[in-house]
This record gives structure tokens, sequence and C-alpha cells, in this order.
């Protein structure tokens, strides 16, 4: 296990490396002037810009350049942003929180809902059930969210009024972050109906967040079932006179479950580039919103860091997908 | 597919049968599948609508009737009859708008799917039949790709190349091109030791002959699927991109791009958002079931099950 783990975290510097580059060029490729781009001043002197120049590196050869990039990220320095002129590793900090409490209750919905529809799908394969399910999920894959968005909008905060349109929580509450988490500080905070404030704000984000994840595993986990009722030794257990339910839910489910969490895993990158759409309809502060507003505001330092530590993110999260299938299913592990 | 040909080794069939006989084969496993006639049939009518947009639509798409705006739908009290869908808030014809935008995305969805096809499928083939570092490099940058988020990736190309359609179109090119690379690199893995490829090469045929003649037509099913599920996508993106002013500029009638500047009226006029996502959706959905159909049908594997 210790060699199946070594080599995955050997096979992820190359790609770590290549992230780098990718955010490192990404500055040096853009049209314009790199120096007034990460400087963000206008109207400069060519004393001023030469100084500026320096400062930021860029009277270097590019390699030293990038050497420095390195340098400075392994020491958590990511710079600042053009617009607060705060570090930007902060802002991030700041706001992932809220991006991570998204992403959590979205996958939570999408496993809760789409495992138990799937293995229902599955086992009573052509009933209307499974026809209705799998149209719906189909028609789920292929939601256009930010419409999807805007439609309960229109119908949960506009014609019944039950939810907030955008934000986290009610400006009527004040409580210190504790977590980042709103739905645990509003309840360690102690005041009354914040909580309930904070799941109505989470609710329709999270449900149009997990749409399309929903879909991708109820489906996933679907097929995975049908395979796997097929096997040899679903039939033994059938065949020995086990209960149908526990032929089902031990035997084949937990089977069937090796795929459908690798499913699961990949989904954080979905998730993530949801979550840009999600958080943009809803006005949620988490860290897609602020990196659509850099990009619009042109704050290319927090783009660049937000690239990078976004990409950083996914890559260690599959990595925890293949360690994670690398224990439940002891073949991959002793290839 | 391959069963005509192994048992019925007598009749000696010429290519053009052949190939009919695959056709055949192929439509007959395809229309089991309702679902995927049903997506072929409203895919037929988008490219019919997208194709006869200038004689189909009543109105221009970007004529503003100043006397008209914020039409509701015929149906509803206030709806005007030369109006059938209602208009926006400049006062322009939402029915004419919409089936322009199907000019749009059928046109993004070819693009997109033959940059990324072509580009993914030169790479894949290198990757896979050189081998060796050639390889290694080549697959650790398509991880590098992969490992961005494709709407992330595809918004910060854009912010490079600068916002526009086709800025956006090649932004999510270069995003997709990995999978296509991936698959083709599997596929031709798979094939090259195969006899046929040696006989082919004993029998003198170069490199190019080899990757490009010999055995890419035998990796071509997953590729196809791959082709059909991307093309859906790329609808997906490039409407997002454009709804997040990234992607087509107004006032082009894409269906995306038409949604940002309905935003603002969503509590007020329900039909500016409503229509044009939902045609995103049936498009969307359409080509996903057609995917569905070919998957079943090219994929012996599944066909059976």
């Amino acid at each position: 296990m210790i060699r199946f783990l070594l080599t995955k975290l050997l096979y992820l510097v190359p790609t770590f490396l290549g992230i780098t580059i990718v955010a490192f060029g990404f500055v040096r490729v853009l049209p314009g002037d790199p120096v007034l781009l990460m400087a963000g001043e206008r109207g400069l002197t060519p004393e001023r810009h030469a100084e500026l120049a320096h400062q930021l590196g860029f009277d270097k050869p590019v390699w030293a350049q990038y050497f420095d990039f390195l340098t400075r990220l392994l020491h958590g320095d990511l710079g600042n942003s053009l617009v607060t002129k705060k570090p930007v590793l902060g802002e991030f900090l700041t706001l992932f929180p809220a991006t991570v409490e998204l992403g959590i209750v979205a996958i939570i919905i999408a496993t809760l809902v789409g495992v138990p529809v799937g293995v229902l799908a599955a086992i009573k394969r052509g009933s209307w059930f499974d026809q209705v399910s799998m149209t719906a999920a189909l028609v789920g894959f292929s939601m256009p969210i930010f419409w999807w968005g805007l439609l309960l909008i229109i119908l949960f905060s506009g014609i019944l009024q039950w939810t907030p349109v955008s934000g986290r929580i009610s400006l009527m509450f004040f409580f210190p972050q504790v977590t980042g988490f709103m739905l645990i500080d509003s309840l360690l905070s102690g005041q009354k109906g914040a909580f309930v404030s904070a799941l109505s704000h989470l609710i329709l984000p999270s449900v149009v967040l997990a749409t399309i994840p929903l879909a991708v595993i109820a489906r996933q986990t679907r097929s995975a079932m049908l395979e796997v009722m097929g096997e040899d030794y679903v039939r033994t257990a059938k065949a020995k006179g086990m209960p149908y339910s526990r032929v089902v839910m031990v035997h084949a489910l937990r089977n069937a479950m090796i795929p459908v969490i690798t499913t699961i895993g990949l989904q954080v990158g979905v998730l993530l580039a949801g979550a840009i759409l999600t958080e943009t309809i809803f006005s949620w502060p988490g860290i897609g919103k602020w990196m659509i507003d850099s990009i619009s505001r042109r704050d290319y330092p927090v783009v660049q860091s937000g690239l990078l530590m976004i990409a950083a993110i996914v890559m260690l999260v599959n990595l925890l997908v293949d360690l994670t299938y690398g224990l439940i299913n002891p073949r991959i592990r002793h290839k | 597919m391959t069963e005509t040909v192994t048992n019925t080794p007598a009749v000696k069939l010429s290519d053009a049968a052949i190939r009919r006989r695959m056709l055949a084969d192929f439509w007959f496993h395809f229309k089991q599948n309702k679902g995927a006639v049903a997506g072929m049939i409203v895919f037929v009518l988008l490219v019919l609508a997208a194709v006869l947009a200038a004689v189909i639509a009543p109105h221009d798409p970007t004529q503003q009737y100043r006397d008209a705006l914020l039409v509701p739908p015929v149906w509803q009290e206030g709806g005007r009859a030369d109006f059938l869908l209602g208009t926006d808030a400049v006062g322009r014809d939402m029915l004419s708008r919409l089936i322009y935008g199907a000019q749009y995305s059928l046109f993004i969805g070819i693009v997109v799917v033959s940059i990324a096809l072509v580009g993914g499928i030169v790479i894949g083939m290198v990757a896979g039949f050189y081998g060796g570092w050639v390889d290694t490099v080549i697959m650790r940058v398509m991880d590098v790709i992969l490992a961005f988020p494709s709407l992330l990736l595809a918004l910060v190309l854009v912010a490079i190349l600068g916002p526009g359609l086709l800025n956006a179109m090649i932004a999510i090119a270069i995003v997709y091109q990995p999978h296509f690379a991936r698959l083709t690199r599997a596929a031709v893995m798979g094939e090259k030791e195969r006899e046929y490829v040696t006989a082919a090469r004993v029998a003198g045929a170069g490199n190019m002959r080899l990757m490009f003649k010999t055995i890419l037509p035998n990796c071509l099913a997953p590729l196809i699927v791959q082709a059909t599920l991307s093309f859906s996508s790329a609808v997906l993106d490039a409407a997002a991109l454009g709804f997040l002013g990234m992607g087509a500029q107004p006032p082009a009638s894409e269906w995306g791009t038409m949604l940002a500047e309905a935003r603002e009226f969503i509590l007020r006029a329900w039909w500016v958002v409503t229509f044009p996502g939902l045609a995103i959706l049936i498009s969307v959905l359409a080509i996903n079931l057609m995917g569905d159909g070919l998957r079943d049908a090219l994929d012996p594997k599944l066909k059976k099950s």
C-alpha cells in the first residue's frame, strides 16, 4: 500500500509542475505588457516602469522568473490582488469554505438521491420507474445549469417566495466565523433562526449544483448494478436462498460501488466548473464567483493563483479517489 | 459487423457492399433505441431550422420593434399574433432569434468537435503509435490540461484570446482535445500489435499509412461516440461562456448570450428567460440521446446486454 501511495504521489509531480507552468505562462501570453498587467498601474514613467519590472522580476530571463515563481509558491506567497491589494492566498482561504460548503452539500444530495435511484432502476429494469428516472437523468445530464438556476429562482424566490435570491445568510444575523461553513457556524452561534436562514440560502444553489452529478451518479450506479447482478457470485447468493434484499444490498451493491465511487470523485472537477456558474447566478461569495469577477476586472494575479489552486485541488481529490479505489479494490493495489 | 465477413467466407463482397452492410447493421441496432431515433429527429429539425432560418423566421433577429417591448407569448394576455413567442426587452422577436440561434449552436458544435477531434486523433495516434518517451511527454501534457475544470480553463483562455465566439470555440476545443487524444491512444495501443498491422508493415506500408489508413479506421467507434458527447458539451459550454459574457457578444442571438441579456427580467418576463434555455436543453438532450444510441449500436460489447 505504501508503494502504491508513493508511485501515485510521484506521478503527481510532473502534473503539478505542468500546472505551475500553465499558471506562470498565462500572464506571459496575455496580450499587452506583463508589467502593466501585473502591477495594475497606468501611465507609468519609464523609470517607474523599469523599477516595477525589476521589483516583479520581469527583467530576468524567463527560466529565472519561473524559478522565482516556484520558490514564492512553495513559501505560500501567491502575490497580491490588484483590486483589494490583499494577499491572494488570504482571500482564497476566506472564500474557499463557501465553495466547499456548497460543493459538499451538492455532492451529498447527488449521492443520497443518485445511488438509491440507480439501484432501484437496475433491480426494476424496464419498469416505469426505470424509464422515468433514466429519462430524468438524461435531462439532468443535458441541463444548462445557469438556466436551471434562473428557473428555480423564478419559481421559489419569485412566485412562491420561499427562498432568498442570493447570498449565504440574511443580513440580520452576524456571528463570528469559526469553521467558515455557514450551516455549522449558524448553529454554533445559537441565534434563533440563523440556521434556517443559512439553510434557505443554501438549498437552491446546492440543488442546482447537484443536478449534473446526480444524473451522472444515477446512470453510473444503474449500469454498475446491472453488470454486477449478472455475476456468478450474485447468482450463487440467490441460489443458496439468501433474502433478495441482502443479495442486493450486500453482495451486489458493495461491488457495484467501486466504479460509482470513482464517478463521485471525478465529479469534483464538474462541481468546481459548475460552481463558477452557480455562484454567479446566486451571488454566492465563493471562489467561482471570485474567479469570474477577477477575470472581468483583469485582476490577473488572482486569476493566476486561483487557476493554480483550483487545479491543484482537483489533482489532489483525484489522488484521493485513486487511493480509495486502491483501498476498496485490492486488485488495483497489487498490480 | 464482423460476423457477416467471418461466417460467410465463400461470398466475396466488394468494399462498397461491406460498407453498405455495416451501415445496415448499424441502423438495425440504432433504430431499436426509441430515444435515439427521437433525438435524431429533433436534431434533423434543428439542422433544418438553422439552414432555413432566413426562410422560416418571421422577423429579422436583430430588428427592434419599438412599439412591442416585452410582448408576452401569443397565448398569454397581451400577446400579439405576429410575435408567437413574444419579444425581448428591446422589441426583438423571440422566435426569430431562437431560430437564428440554432445556427450558432450547430456551428459551435461542428467547429469545436472538428478541431478537438482532428487534434486529438493526431496527438493520440502519435503517442500510441510511437510509445516510449514521446508517449510519456504527450500524455503528461494531456493530464495537465485535464487537471483544470473545463469551463475555468476555457474562461482563462478566452481572457487571453479576448472575448468572442471564435475565441470561445478555440478555447473549448483545446479543453476537449485531450479526451480524444486519450481515446485514440488507448485504441491504437490495442490495435498496433494485431496481425493485420504487422501484415501491412511487412507489405511495405510506411508509418503514416499504418497510422492513418490501417489503424485509424479500426479505432473510430469510441471516437464517434465521444464526438457526439463533445458536441452537446460544446453547445452547453459555449452557451455558458455566452451567459458569462465571454462568448458570442450581443446582439448575436446565441442562446447563452440571450439568457445573459434576459437575466434582469427574470421576475417580470418569464418568456425571455425560459425559451432560450429550453432551446439549449432540447438540443443538448437530443444530441445526448443520439449519442446513447450510437454507443449502443457501435460498441459490440454493450450491444447484446
